[in-house]
């Protein structure tokens, strides 16, 4: 992944090299193109096109706004109902992802959007300790978590 | 145009915070408060942080980038201090409310008491 980075990085100076041209502009228009080039090519130089885990984190950010603004809304619901019909719990939340830095990206994704809080991690890092402030089902709390963020975070580092 | 969207974007920043402080005082236990003051108060930052940004850029055509920066290292602490204090409530003893129907890190440490103890 980093030596098909160098490449478009060094493409993008070739293309500012033979525009005579160094300005920023021209830097991102040869990127563009080295892009472009890699796309083209990637079955021949035998190697994953590395652009595709870009999108993949836009879309983790995308789908983390949305979730963000529609927890938001149901904590607001909550803080205003005049009386407090809450099931507040904590579940525990098994993981696939393997390595620490995912876990550790699961659990903040977790714990910024409203209504969930990681709370502790088992010994062997496979199991999140998630504190929710309305868990009428648990194993539908559960799935909502692997479906939306821990599958996004697999399509960025797969 | 753009001083309406910056008003509408600070204003809803301060009213998160608010909604937040009340949620504060009104959750029932340590567990509850933290998500009140950590989260609604997160969106909140965000929201008036993002008016500013677009207030000096298209008013003042300035651009700063230390707002933004903001966010990132707003989102960066905040679910850290979630975190540790959470925990350390935890481990200190602070109880859950008792109205709380599911206690799974509870289950999980006794049954490890009982391994080491065996």
């Amino acid at each position: 992944m980093a030596f098909q980075i160098l490449l478009n990085i060094a493409i993008a100076f070739i293309w500012m090299l033979l525009k005579n041209n160094f300005t920023g502009v021209e830097f991102a228009i040869g990127y563009i193109v080295g892009l472009l080039l890699l796309f083209v090519l990637r079955r021949f130089l035998n190697f994953d096109f590395y652009f595709r885990r870009v999108i993949a984190v836009f879309k983790l950010i995308v789908l983390f706004i949305y979730k963000l603004i529609l927890a938001n809304i149901d904590v607001i619901k909550i803080v205003l109902s005049p009386k407090l019909n809450i099931k507040p719990g904590i579940i525990a939340v098994p993981t696939k992802l393997k390595t620490e830095w995912e876990v550790t990206l699961l659990s903040c994704l977790i714990s910024l959007t409203p209504g969930t809080l990681s709370m502790n991690f088992s010994e062997d890092g496979k199991t999140i300790y998630v504190h929710a402030i309305h868990v009428p089902d648990k194993n539908e709390a559960i799935k909502e978590i692997h479906n939306s963020f821990e599958k996004a975070i697999l399509e960025v580092t797969k | 145009m753009t001083e309406i969207v910056v008003s509408i974007l600070i204003l809803l920043g301060g009213a998160f915070s608010i909604l937040g402080s009340i949620g504060i005082v009104r959750f029932p236990d340590v567990y509850g408060r933290l998500h009140a003051a950590t989260k609604s108060a997160t969106l909140g930052v965000i929201c008036i942080i993002i008016g500013t940004f677009l207030y000096f850029l298209l008013v003042q055509e300035l651009f700063i980038g230390k707002l933004l920066l903001t966010i990132l290292f707003v989102f960066m602490t905040a679910p850290v201090v979630g975190f540790m204090v959470s925990k350390s409530a935890y481990n200190v003893g602070v109880k859950l409310w008792d109205q709380s129907i599911q206690d799974d890190l509870g289950k999980a440490i006794k049954k490890a008491e009982k391994k080491a103890r065996q």
